[in-house]
């Protein structure tokens, strides 16, 4: 397997079969792109047009740039030590991409809550009214730093649990750029007014091609590096991760089905129509909190946890049995967002079933992440690293608690439709997507960039304070809002009259509007404190001699 | 414990040990759940009703809910009124299902930040939808929309029209040949005044044709936009809908 090269006899460089392969893809496709965008429906969709153009040149560029200053021969796949030569460089890209796109996409939700409390913010600009600002900051948030979060962690926790180097030579980079760069594309075009119209699947035809493409990679990249591991098992974390790379796949291929009315439009009509695309789109919409939120984010926790804490996984057989009843059941759950519509009974009656069901699964996976610090409760005093990542998983706990009881279609027909929804996502997202990521990096910073420790752990805390906080004010106004709202809208006078008309709630939102902005305030300043932590770590002396330590494989 | 070889826990090892085994597993167990749910809604006769009154969208239809998608309405209108009294009562007839049949896609919503809009044409006169684009809080003072004032300033994109039409004729929307044909024809009737609809109102039932936005020497995205509201909810007549023909 070892291939460290012999000094005397140096091989004559030459192109490799990959390199050859996409500079005449990524070459053909620049001529293609700019022919569309000649002859493109819309200015919009020719500046993606030459977007893409512009990718594929400096994607020739930089292939070339680096055939000219890499050595002859093959990539070592183990260092002189005997160690794995492991690709962290694009780990390195994608943290530094998701501390720079959390904080976008942080900013453009103050921004669009801002713009509900007063909406002189909207400034009478199409590119920015809220219609088009929501579905950025939610693309941003989701896709653009989850994404690179889960990218990244997934090829730094496979390569280290399989003591094997990634697959793929360019394969690795054209996931991790080509992905950001369909970010580019999705967010930009909604500033422009492309969409498709369908909530977390925004992105036109073009786009959802693209990432497609990307995807497959991904995937191909992640089962190739698990096939060449060095472990006889394959470590819990990567069935968390290789279950969300799949189910994505199908939920985008399932839910995006349509048919472009030119090459050369932006525009596309989704093959399913009415109830039967309300169907699709909640069975993509709900399992991408499945499978993008929780399973990809559980292997965050089944990871980082145990290294952290350095305590073993609490039970492995709870693991297996979370594992198959989450991804089980988690499918079904998508009707309980189409509760007393037109779809018929049948589906929303399954759709409540198993939506409570989930319940017990998901509470497996709290339980297990936090039976983990048994023997270790200390760390949540002394690390406040510790801390945010166990906050998260109570936070998971307590979102997937409320989440089952929403589904009741009698809790349902008070909260569906007013600001709870929102507050149950964002308990969720901010409490335990957010700061599981926020602890995934503060782990994975010092380890990456071969330092001891993070710069402040002081900083850390005032984080871990400052965003939970503003978490705290923004859930329990949004629980009020909507609380308020559903009950204003069924309200009813001595007489038999509606009490009050529509415009009524929405005034009687502003002062939570303005609660929530401010907590939103608080958990974008908390970004920034890491983002600046984060800076300060990497730009901080290397310590050497811990690096043996830091860098110690997980079991 | 577990290191019996009958036992379930060593069985599990397949898919520990095969990543292959583990991938087959996974994709089994998350098709499940989908199939149960979405196949049966193809065929089952009971998912979509039987309904008098359900058209394509007119050319200018259309393009006006293409903008709305454009804008991203549905992040705070929901197009889906709920049977529960207080929806009923303050929005209309629950939908149904027939009604969103020729929606791709969809815009049912899943937020109420503005009221639904389901059955909104006819509620509010053109004029009062064009003051409350351009500036919501001229007529709502407590609103918080934004204020849409560039659709009244941008002339409609119909150049392409009729590939939307041919597109969804594809996917199953009973679109014409002759609806294909006429796509500039019917455009120019619905949004004028004095031109003749009687092609238009052959081939859309219940279409109605003016000048939407106020200012009849142009053909403004505002007109598209108004003339789709002012549909949204009216070509079924519920006066003669017959709710018990459809239990099955």
């Amino acid at each position: 397997m070892s291939t460290i090269q012999d000094p005397i006899r140096t091989p004559a460089k030459a192109l490799r079969f990959g390199e050859a392969g996409l500079l005449v893809v990524f070459a053909a496709f620049a001529f293609f792109a700019i022919i569309v965008a000649a002859k493109a429906y819309t200015p919009a969709y020719a500046f993606h047009a030459y977007l893409f153009a512009a990718a594929s040149i400096a994607a020739v560029f930089a292939i070339g740039n680096r055939y000219m200053a890499r050595p002859a021969g093959p990539v070592p796949q183990v260092n002189a030590d005997g160690k794995p030569n492991y690709n962290f460089d694009v780990v390195k890209f994608c943290t530094i991409a998701a501390v720079v796109w959390g904080i976008a996409g942080f900013l453009v939700g103050v921004i669009a809550a801002l713009q509900l409390a007063f909406p002189v913010v909207n400034f009478d600009l199409p590119w920015i009214s809220f219609g088009r600002l929501r579905p950025l900051h939610t693309s941003a948030v989701i896709f653009a730093f989850g994404g690179n979060v889960l990218i990244g962690t997934s090829f730094y926790v496979v390569q280290r649990t399989s003591h094997a180097r990634l697959v793929g030579d360019l394969a690795p980079w054209f996931v991790v750029l080509g992905y950001n760069l369909f970010i580019v594309i999705a967010g930009t075009g909604y500033l422009l007014g492309i969409t498709q119209g369908k909530e977390y699947a925004e992105p036109e035809w073009y786009a959802d091609l693209f990432l497609t493409v990307v995807w497959v990679t991904y995937l191909l990249v992640f089962l190739g590096t698990i096939l060449k591991r060095k472990e006889p098992h394959i470590y819990v974390a990567n069935w968390f991760y290789l279950a969300f790379i799949i189910t994505i796949a199908v939920l985008h291929l399932g839910n995006n089905a349509s048919v472009p009315v030119s090459v050369f439009s932006p525009k596309s009509y989704i093959l399913w129509s009415g109830v039967q695309d309300a169907m699709f789109q909640w069975w993509y919409g709900h399992n991408a909190v499945g499978f993008f939120l929780t399973a990809g984010f559980l292997a965050l926790m089944y990871y980082f946890i145990p290294k952290r804490a350095e305590r073993p996984v609490y039970s492995y057989r709870l693991s297996i049995v979370h594992f198959w009843a989450l991804i089980f059941i988690y499918i079904w759950a998508g009707p309980h967002h189409l509760h007393y519509t037109s779809l018929p009974d049948w589906a929303q009656t399954l759709g409540m079933t198993f939506s409570i069901i989930l319940w017990m699964p998901s509470w497996g996976g709290m339980i297990n992440g936090l039976m983990t610090l048994s023997g270790a409760w200390d760390k949540l005093r002394t690390d406040p690293i510790i801390r945010m990542m166990v906050v998260a998983v109570a936070f998971y706990g307590m979102s997937t608690f409320e989440g089952p009881m929403m589904s009741v279609k009698a809790v349902n027909s008070l909260s569906h439709y007013t600001e709870w929804t929102i507050g149950h996502v964002h308990s969720g997202a901010l409490g335990w997507v957010a700061y599981i990521s926020f602890g995934a990096i503060y782990c994975m910073v010092p380890w990456l960039w071969n330092k001891r420790e993070m710069y402040s752990l002081k900083a850390v805390n005032w984080h871990f304070w400052v965003s939970t906080l503003g978490i705290v004010l923004y859930i329990s106004s949004m629980w009020v809002a909507g609380i308020l709202q559903g009950l204003m809208w069924r309200a009813y006078t001595q007489l038999g009259f509606l009490e009050y008309s529509f415009i009524e709630s929405v005034e009687a939102m502003h002062p939570l509007y303005v609660i929530r902005a401010i907590g939103g305030i608080l958990f974008l300043s908390g970004a920034l404190i890491m983002a600046w932590n984060v800076w300060k770590t990497i730009t901080m002396p290397e310590a050497a001699a811990e690096q043996s330590l830091a860098l110690a494989p997980a079991e | 414990m577990a290191t019996q070889g009958t036992s379930i826990w060593s069985k599990h090892q397949i898919f520990e040990k095969h990543s292959y085994w583990l991938m087959l597993g996974i994709l089994i167990v998350i098709s499940i759940g989908g199939l149960v749910e979405i196949a049966p809604l193809f065929y089952l006769k009971s998912t979509i009703e039987k309904v008098e009154g359900m058209r394509p969208y007119t050319p200018l239809e259309l393009a006006g809910r293409n903008i709305y998608v454009r804008e991203g309405c549905y992040n705070c209108h929901s197009q889906q009124i709920r049977p529960l009294r207080d929806e009923v009562e303050r929005y209309g007839h629950y939908s149904l299902a027939a009604e969103s049949m020729y929606d791709h896609p969809f815009q049912w919503g899943s937020k109420r930040t503005g009221p639904d809009l389901a059955r909104v044409g006819g509620k509010y006169s053109d004029l009062w939808q064009r003051e409350h684009l351009h500036n919501p809080r001229a007529v709502v003072p407590a609103s918080i929309m934004p204020s849409y004032p560039w659709l009244a300033q941008t002339k409609l994109d119909t150049k392409h029209l009729a590939a939307d039409l041919k597109d969804l004729k594809l996917l199953g929307v009973p679109y014409t040949d002759e609806m294909i044909e006429k796509v500039q024809e019917d455009l120019k009737a619905q949004s004028t005044t004095d031109g003749d609809t009687s092609g238009l109102d052959k081939r859309y039932p219940k279409a109605q044709a003016r000048d939407f936005d106020g200012n009849p020497g142009e053909l403004t995205e505002a007109d598209a936009l108004i003339a789709y509201l002012q549909m949204l909810g009216t070509l079924v007549d519920f006066k003669l809908y017959d709710n018990q023909a459809n239990v099955r």
